[in-house]
């Protein structure tokens, strides 16, 4: 049976188009060819036209194997860096929160570990927000909706609630025969329990979920104590409400109707990308083990045992081929690779495969390992891309400097007379120091007159000087409004254009200029 | 209608058919039609609830009572109440004793910004830079006809300035030299005023005009008296002008500008507002009896500070 000659036998059709004959038999055996009988299409809705499709729930039998023990790791690591990353402390100084990961929207920083982001630096994140969305590319494009399969967050809680539903109902067709089961106490007290053990994981979802955005130890305490901001009660209450109810009960419905990720994820796919197929030039004619011992040259080598369905976390078939429902966790290989043991076939009858590999392995070529369908230009040209970015913002975020100077003159009035005669501007100028300490900062002016002098309102005119040192706090934008005065006299054509230089007045001695211009009155005597 | 099984996708045909062309029936997951259900049970609460109905005139008005109009009222009103605290402090602060208290004369700042914008800018201008060209004084600079300092401020706020129906309003007035003085006299009185801010020579038949008819007011060095209103003439802020042509006319024939008594109009608080912000733009005087020292503390927030630090020691 195993003998790759004999696989390659029941296939009328091979070098044809792929046509996924086995895939429609299944429906019209249910309704058989013909126009439907009336019966068949009140019975799907009212008014004699089938205006919605009643839900059916999809109760996923328990499956060992490669993959699955490959999404108990995706889980883990994900829940794991979800529910833990605010948790983890970092040392910044006195200065700065000791949060590792904290989004400080009140503050408008970004803290990721060594990293922080102030406002005008959003380019980091608009960078990372490429990457993350080239690395979906590079993804889909390699090994098809591998996301959608193991990572989504939808995946990961869906997979929860499953194993939440699994450990309350018991498998596949306990779950199936309770859900009929009329409402007895014993039914109802098993339904509540399970119902509140999700709306405990929902809960704790939605209570992380603020954690990133405030001191996690201290927000916890506020949390249960009453005190923490109506945002937070807001937000929890809402995840919690879309957690208990995408997770436990939607599912798969989100990925099929609401998701527009497997749409977009269409038009990436091609016929060299990674999918999880079912190889139906060797599996049909599909028939029971009985059947196929009585005229072995009718049958493939699929025996319709409907493990690959019975598994199927989102409930397709995967024999029907590609379609929006499959979220390619590979599942089904499992439970197919496992059928195929016990009846002594070899593996692989669902597996991941490209299109093109179906087609050449259906015309008679040998199987090649998965991995090398990665090695393509289109994949290598993401992945360039990709790289390409992280290196930028990497060699961005290394030479950065951690002063930074705004200037903006007024502009209404551009220029002041004095009694006299000297002429006065005055300018807004933002002072950034991102370290976390305080600095003293020199600003100094370049490109005007000798004379000119600068004041700030700290210092009053009295001690009006061309250079000024000012204070700004740690981890801060000091916002300063500055006077320039030029002397009486002073010849304007040399003046317009000048520059504030700001010089951090430490060991680092970082600087920063800004142009600016001096508004002098028109000569109009 | 007849219903059957299309054979390419396995799917039931809705049974319409259009020159051979039929619609496959892909009905919607029942959740989602309840969903529809839901929104349209929610239009009907919120029809009621919610002023909805478009009538002849108006709308339908909704049990609930709601307007977007007595939302906005409700928000001003808590932000009323919100300030309120600040006025009566402002109120019971005595304008000279602001500026040591920097956040009151942040507030001050704030307020008087805001009011400005409604009641100044017309004659003063948006940056409070005045109009040269229409004799409205700029409020950046450092000369003040009638004082800069915090009280007279407040003061030629409260009053106005020749404001006929306010009793104590600022008054005075230069009386025209035209027929008093001829032309070359009046040219010489000119050619002196200049040269009081080094614009044009000496003038010694000026100089001795000058002490006889203008001294008295301007002072012997053309300094100018605030207490009376008589400007500064020898620095190089001209509020008419300061060509030789604009300072003949004025001697001829004086203009004289006037400023509305803003007590009738404005609140007490409002008018202390203002002139927190008028002495705020750069040129604000100090009172001559020493302020107490408030050096603000190092923990103060660095605008609140600026703004108190310069009150006290710009001017």
């Amino acid at each position: 049976m195993a003998d790759p000659k004999d696989l390659a036998r029941p296939q009328p059709q091979a070098g044809q188009p792929r046509d996924w004959s086995g895939a429609l038999r299944s429906v019209t055996d249910a309704a058989p060819a013909g126009p439907a009988s009336a019966a068949t299409v009140e019975d799907a809705g009212f008014m004699g036209s089938a205006l919605y499709e009643k839900g059916k729930t999809v109760h996923n039998k328990r499956i060992d194997g490669p993959f699955r023990r490959f999404k108990w790791l995706v889980m883990l690591v994900t829940l794991a860096i979800y529910y833990i990353t605010p948790w983890i402390r970092w040392d910044r100084g006195p200065y700065a929160p000791d949060q590792a990961v904290l989004i400080d929207l009140a503050n408008r920083r970004f803290y990721m570990f060594d990293i922080e982001i102030w406002p005008h630096e959003f380019y980091f994140v608009a960078g990372m927000l490429i990457m993350a969305g080239i690395g979906l590319f590079i993804v889909t494009s390699a090994v098809g909706r591998a996301w959608c399969g193991y990572a989504c967050p939808q995946t990961v809680w869906t997979d929860v609630f499953q194993h939440v539903d699994r450990f309350f109902d018991g498998d596949r067709n306990a779950r199936a025969r309770l859900d009929k089961a009329p409402w007895t106490a014993s039914k109802t007290a098993r339904r509540l329990a399970k119902w509140t053990v999700y709306l405990a994981i929902a809960f704790w979802t939605g209570g992380a979920w603020i954690m990133y955005f405030a001191d996690a130890p201290t927000l916890t305490v506020d949390f249960w104590t009453g005190n923490a901001a109506p945002v937070a009660y807001a937000t929890v209450a809402i995840l919690t409400g879309t957690t208990f109810w995408l997770g436990g009960f939607m599912r798969e419905q989100v990925c099929v109707y609401m998701c527009p990720w497997p749409r977009i994820q269409t038009a990436m796919l091609d016929e060299k990308s990674l999918i999880v197929t079912y190889k139906d030039w060797r599996g049909e004619q599909r028939g029971s083990l009985k059947k196929a011992a009585k005229n072995p040259d009718q049958y493939g080598d699929c025996i319709d045992c409907n493990m690959c369905v019975a598994v199927c976390p989102t409930g397709v078939d995967i024999r029907e081929g590609q379609q929006i429902g499959c979220i390619t966790c590979g599942l089904c290989i499992d439970a197919c690779d496992k059928v195929m043991a016990e009846v002594g076939r070899p593996r692989g009858l669902i597996d991941y495969a490209t299109l093109d590999q179906c087609k050449a392995e259906a015309a008679g070529a040998p199987p090649k390992p998965a991995w090398k369908a990665l090695l393509r230009p289109r994949i290598f040209l993401y992945f360039g891309v990709w790289g390409a970015i992280g290196a930028g913002l990497l060699f961005a975020l290394g030479t950065r400097t951690h002063t930074d100077l705004t200037v903006s003159p007024d502009r209404n009035p551009p220029y002041m007379l004095l009694k006299d005669g000297s002429v006065r501007n005055a300018y807004t100028l933002r002072l950034r120091n991102m370290e976390a300490r305080p600095r003293e900062m020199e600003v100094a002016m370049v490109g005007l007159p000798r004379g000119a002098v600068m004041w700030t309102d700290a210092v009053s005119v009295e001690n009006a000087a061309p250079v000024q040192v000012i204070a700004v706090p740690a981890n801060e934008t000091k916002i300063v409004r500055a006077y320039v005065m030029l002397p009486p006299g002073t010849d304007e054509d040399e003046s317009e254009h000048f520059a504030f230089r700001l010089t951090s007045l430490d060991e680092q001695g970082e600087q920063d200029i800004a142009e600016t211009t001096f508004a002098m009155p028109e000569d109009d005597e | 209608m007849t219903k059957r099984i299309d054979q390419p996708t396995g799917t039931e045909t809705v049974g319409h058919e259009w020159d051979g062309i039929e619609e496959l029936n892909t009905p919607l997951p029942r959740w989602w039609l309840w969903t529809f259900y839901a929104t349209i049970a929610f239009a009907a609460v919120y029809v009621v609830l919610y002023p909805a109905w478009p009538m002849i005139d108006k709308a339908t008005a909704g049990t609930l009572g709601w307007s977007s109009r007595g939302d906005l009222a409700k928000e001003m009103s808590a932000a009323d109440m919100a300030r309120q605290s600040v006025f009566e402090k402002i109120a019971a602060t005595d304008i000279e004793k602001l500026p040591g208290s920097p956040e009151l004369m942040q507030a001050a700042v704030s307020g008087g910004a805001a009011a400005f914008k409604v009641n100044c800018v017309q004659c003063h201008g948006a940056g409070a830079a005045g109009y040269q060209q229409f004799g409205y004084p700029n409020l950046n600079d450092d000369d003040w006809i009638w004082g800069g300092t915090l009280t007279e401020i407040e003061y030629t706020l409260t009053h106005g300035i020749r404001w006929q129906n306010a009793d104590d309003t600022r008054v005075n007035y230069m009386p025209a030299f035209a027929g008093v003085l001829d032309a070359g006299q009046t040219a010489a009185v000119a050619s002196h005023v200049l040269s009081l801010s080094g614009k044009a020579k000496g003038n010694p038949a000026g100089a001795q005009l000058f002490a006889e008819n203008c001294a008295a007011c301007h002072g012997p060095a053309g300094a100018g008296m605030p207490a009376m209103g008589a400007p500064a003439l020898n620095d190089a802020i001209w509020l008419y002008g300061g060509s030789e042509a604009a300072v003949r006319k004025q001697i001829l024939a004086p203009r004289h500008g006037v400023m509305p008594a803003w007590k009738d109009r404005l609140d007490p608080v409002t008018i202390k507002m203002l002139a927190a912000y008028v002495h705020s733009r750069g040129g604000g005087q100090q009172a001559a009896p020493a302020q107490p020292d408030t050096s603000p503390t190092p923990a103060t927030t660095g605008a609140v500070a600026q703004t108190a630090e310069k009150a006290k020691t710009d001017g």
